[in-house]
């Protein structure tokens, strides 16, 4: 997954529209048959940095590498990367055939290897017997697999994905989420997928980059993500998150600003000033750091019920509980736990 | 049917009152007598059959070069940053605004023997004599386009205006050169206002007079300024009639068969 395969390498990628910093030398690297997501809410530079990648943007200072090729000043024509638009962008003006045949035509292909080519891309979006149709007769989640298929036609060496399941219905999305992955599996072409939906971000992806504010907060695998992340940011954007502050006072207790100690198991240096993050899931009825508190509000979730607390020491916690018994009402009393192991200290 | 029409009616009327019923009487002037024979002089005559093949070759060549000008121009202007676009509305819409005989005067100016173009490049001693540029085809020619690109520009832009910009982008990443987008992207998706803009210059072409019989200078005869003839000069008013009978039928002959050509469904 390190340097020796990198696939894609992004270095020190800068890029100032007026006063914006767009993005702040962001570095990345992606390796051969990886999906890696960039993860970030709008305005974070995931989309400018996309851009960067395919060409349509030119960075202020860095570099773009592909399969060991500098690409950051070589047109979107020639860097052999295929890409999802947000809405798809098919050619209104073109069938389904026409679409999926466009990038063949553009590289000279034969005409018999054409259709043999979008018949098997095609058959892999399950869209046999299509052929002939507009985009505007396709319904939403059709169009997406065209422009799927067009974009993996041609055998490109990377695929970008740019929020390609923003305009389906949860149902859809779920299945074409899915359905991408066991393609780009298969395929084993390396991916970077845009996204602002943790949740896709965490079911998609071999890595994930965490954006904000044009610069990489954290790039590393999914539970990484989610189990240890780097800082504030990622641990709020990622999941649903119980996060404070304090000082690592004696080895294993965090000595928090609102008052209050946790065990934890950390191996920062005591004195430290840390972020401590608690998963509203990893709270049980026992374990070592008990809180006790009011329940000022009780959702019922199906799955689970989700609780917030009011504690002792004005500290508000994120619970959330298996649905075992009557859902807690508000204003009852309970006392839940959470194993120093389970406190992730950053 | 009653209820969707009511509002249209005051200007249905006025339609009816100042345009058909004058267009029908026409046509009634046009067979006085009760012979068609102003219409066989018409059709019949060679040098009347001349001018309206002048009139349609000056139509063609004025939505030709209206189209070759007006197309990057009306491209750039929807795909400029909004600051040139609204330069460029201005350059285009202002002439719109202002009298068709104040812009041909302006032509005259500019074009005649001793007038602004030949007097510079005589002065910059390109040419010695100046070059006959007023009062002949090419005078017609250069007036006409410049007034009707408007009518050319305006639609294509709106066109352009009306393509996703992720689709050019697409066809780039997929491989196309710059010349590729245009024809396989661009060219099919502003196929309808180009069109549009075609139709409206071909067709006001037809019926234009004061253009042509000012820089055309009586040397240059179009089916308008025949017609103006005939009405002012001979007080020939039944073949007057008649030749803006034949003009009208063409005109919507050509304009039907644009419509057709022009297939509705390339419109995204």
């Amino acid at each position: 997954m390190r340097a020796a395969s990198a696939e894609l390498r992004v270095e020190g990628i800068g890029k100032r529209f007026g006063d914006v910093v767009a993005l702040d030398r962001v570095s990345l690297e992606v390796a051969q048959g990886e999906l890696l997501t960039i993860l970030g809410p709008s305005g974070s530079g995931k989309t400018t940095l996309l851009k960067v990648v395919a060409g349509f943007e030119a960075p202020d200072g860095g570099s773009v590498r592909l399969g060991g090729a500098e690409i950051t000043s070589l047109p979107a024509a020639r860097r052999d990367i295929g890409m999802v638009f947000q809405n798809y962008a098919l050619f209104p003006h073109l069938t389904v055939k026409g679409n999926v045949a466009f990038p063949l035509e553009m590289r000279n292909v034969a005409k018999a290897e054409i259709d043999k080519r979008v018949t098997e891309a095609l058959a892999m979006v399950e869209l046999e017997g299509y052929e002939a149709r507009l985009p505007r007769q396709l319904s939403g989640g059709q169009q997406q697999r065209v422009a799927l298929a067009r974009a993996i036609v041609f055998n490109p060496r990377l695929l970008l994905l740019d929020e390609p399941f923003g305009a389906l219905d949860r149902k859809l999305r779920e299945t074409m989420q899915l359905e991408v992955r066991r393609l780009q599996r298969r395929l084993g072409v390396t991916t970077i997928f845009i996204t602002h939906d943790q949740e896709e971000a965490l079911i998609l992806s071999d890595r994930i980059a965490v954006m904000h504010r044009g610069a990489v907060q954290q790039i590393a695998t999914t539970t990484e993500i989610y189990e240890r992340p780097a800082n504030d940011f990622v641990a709020d954007f990622v999941g649903e998150s119980n996060i404070f502050h304090g000082t690592l006072s004696a080895p294993g207790t965090v000595t928090l600003l609102r008052g209050g100690t946790l065990a934890v198991r950390s191996d920062k240096p005591v004195g430290a000033g840390v972020g401590v993050l608690m998963r509203p899931e990893r709270f049980g009825p026992s374990g070592a750091n008990r809180f006790a508190g009011e329940v000022i509000e009780s959702v019922y979730l199906g799955t689970g019920f989700k609780l917030r607390l009011a504690c002792e020491g004005g500290i508000e916690l994120l619970v959330r509980q298996p649905a075992r018994g009557p859902l807690p009402t508000a204003g009852a009393r309970i006392t839940v736990g959470i194993d120093p192991e389970s406190v992730h200290v950053f | 049917m009653n209820r969707s029409l009511l509002p249209a009616l005051p200007a249905l009327v006025l339609l009816v009152a100042v345009f058909l019923l004058p267009v029908l009487r026409l046509l009634g002037v046009s067979l006085e007598g009760g012979t068609l024979d102003w219409y066989a002089k018409a059709l019949g005559e060679g040098l009347y059959l001349r001018v309206f093949w002048n009139t349609f070759e000056i139509a063609l060549l004025v939505t030709l070069f209206c189209l070759l000008l007006g197309y990057p121009l009306g491209f750039l202007m929807a795909t400029t940053t909004s600051g040139w676009a609204t330069l460029g509305f201005i350059f285009v819409v202002l002439p719109l605004w202002t009298s068709v005989l104040v812009r041909t005067y302006a032509w005259m100016v500019l074009l005649g023997r001793n007038g602004v173009i030949n007097r510079m490049l005589v002065d910059a001693g390109v040419i010695t004599d100046p070059i006959p540029l007023l009062h002949n085809f090419a005078g017609v020619l250069i007036g006409m386009v410049h007034v009707l690109l408007p009518y050319m520009v305006l639609p294509i832009y709106g066109a352009v205006r009306k393509v996703d910009p992720a689709i050019p982008a697409a066809a780039a990443g997929l491989g196309a050169s710059a010349p590729g987008i245009f024809w396989r992207v661009w060219l099919p998706l502003t196929l309808n206002g180009i069109f549009a803009g075609c139709v409206l210059v071909f067709v006001l072409s037809l019926g234009f007079f004061i253009t042509p019989a000012l820089l055309g200078g009586g040397r240059v005869i179009m089916i308008a300024v025949l017609i103006e003839q005939q009405v002012r000069e001979a007080l020939n008013w039944p073949f007057a009639a008649a030749l803006s009978a034949v003009l009208l039928a063409f005109t919507l002959v050509v304009y039907t068969i644009m419509q057709r050509v022009s297939r509705p469904e390339r419109a995204q």
